[in-house]
């Protein structure tokens, strides 16, 4: 039981005075990913299922290796903004913090991966 | 936060079922929630038949009619009958609507009728809206200026009155926002389509100087950006608004200030 008044109860802490950053961001990365999965989808579709010598030489030039890391970049940092977004509208306290920060390791290490395969096959 | 399955003491039981008015012919099976919160039972669903020979045209005239008729303890809030007062919001065949404005026509097969959702219940049809209130003060929902006030009146040209349109008609009714999942899962937090399209009717105000006090206040990941533009409150709004059009508004305006 808390002697709170319900206007108390309504305004709580007040305004974070953030979160149109993390709007803005989601849209431009949705922006981006627009061209780039349709991209990604048909330069590595192009190679899909050939010899590995093949694909290993197509993805040494420029264009289908910047676009798979530029996918993969973007992608997962959508990733991990939408995710934070869907944490906190289904969960609350200590569980959601703790949800955030492994989405967050979990995004950019799978990033970090992608990124540095593709790297080393390029180059 | 996310509550997938209704707590022990909300489960649904059945009901009593009333008899049938005799002699009727054009009989109708009404269905409605009830829940007494001095009896400590879980709510029932009541089954109830009215003669429609004798009833008005909107569900409204049914619930008054079994009150008046069939059982006086059925508990539910109306006024105005006519959409404007919006006290007898409730969840008609599904959807959150003012039974008094709701036609019978429009429901197929038997109607059921339950308290708007995901709100506490005081009686039956009548939901605890202190908390909706509460947050429809928090936006501050009156003019706010700093100019010293005029002779006359504050004066407004025909096209910024035009802006207001489609937002000063809400009626308050708690359909929009009973009917939002974000509003189900973090109402403690997230105000609701109703009062984020009161804060933009004042924000678009012509008149009003508190512009950028107003956006600050709702800068905010849960007080604002909690609506994912899931759209039931433009759905479900009995006076035909879109509270997440106006929602859209307030996110444009904050990346206006930042970009």
């Amino acid at each position: 039981m808390r002697f709170i008044t319900d206007r108390k109860r309504a305004a709580g802490l007040g305004s974070a005075r953030t979160g149109t950053e993390h709007h803005w961001h989601m849209t431009i990365t949705s922006v981006a990913l627009l061209p780039l999965v349709i991209m990604f989808i048909f330069s590595f579709g192009a190679i899909l299922g050939s010899p590995y010598e093949e694909v290993l030489a197509y993805y040494q030039r420029p264009f289908p290796a910047i676009i798979a890391i530029l996918t993969m970049l973007v992608g997962f940092n959508h990733f991990a903004n939408g995710a934070r977004s869907t944490i906190e509208d289904y969960t609350g306290g200590h569980t959601r913090q703790f949800l955030i920060i492994g989405v967050n390791c979990l995004s950019y290490s799978a990033a970090a991966f992608a990124i540095f395969a593709i790297v080393r096959i390029a180059l | 936060m996310v509550q997938l399955t209704l707590p022990k003491n909300s489960r649904m039981t059945v009901g009593k079922t009333w008899p049938k008015p005799e002699g009727a012919t054009n009989l109708r099976k009404v269905q409605i929630y009830r829940w007494n919160p001095d009896d400590g039972k879980n709510p029932q669903l009541d089954t109830y038949f009215v003669d429609m020979d004798s009833c008005g045209p909107m569900v409204l005239d049914v619930l008054i009619k079994i009150k008046n008729e069939i059982d006086p303890t059925l508990t539910f809030r109306r006024s105005c009958r006519e959409g404007i007062c919006g006290s007898c919001a409730m969840n008609v065949d599904g959807i959150n609507t003012l039974a008094c404005i709701y036609g019978l026509d429009e429901i197929k097969g038997d109607v059921k009728i339950y308290p708007l959702p995901h709100m506490p219940v005081v009686k039956d049809l009548i939901p605890d809206l202190t908390h909706f209130y509460a947050q429809h003060a928090s936006i501050m929902p009156w003019l706010e200026t700093k100019t010293n006030r005029p002779a006359k009146e504050w004066k407004q040209s025909i096209e910024d009155r035009k802006k207001l349109d489609g937002l000063y008609e809400c009626v308050m009714c708690a359909s929009c926002s009973t009917s939002c999942p974000s509003y189900w899962w973090n109402s403690d937090r997230y105000l609701g389509p109703a009062a984020l399209l009161h804060a933009y009717r004042w924000i678009i105000d012509s008149r009003d100087e508190a512009t950028g006090e107003r956006l600050d206040d709702l800068e905010d990941p849960f007080k604002l950006y909690r609506c994912h533009t899931i759209m039931n409150c433009a759905k479900t709004c009995p006076k035909g608004l879109n509270p997440a059009k106006a929602i859209a508004h307030i996110k444009g305006m904050m990346v206006d200030r930042i970009v």
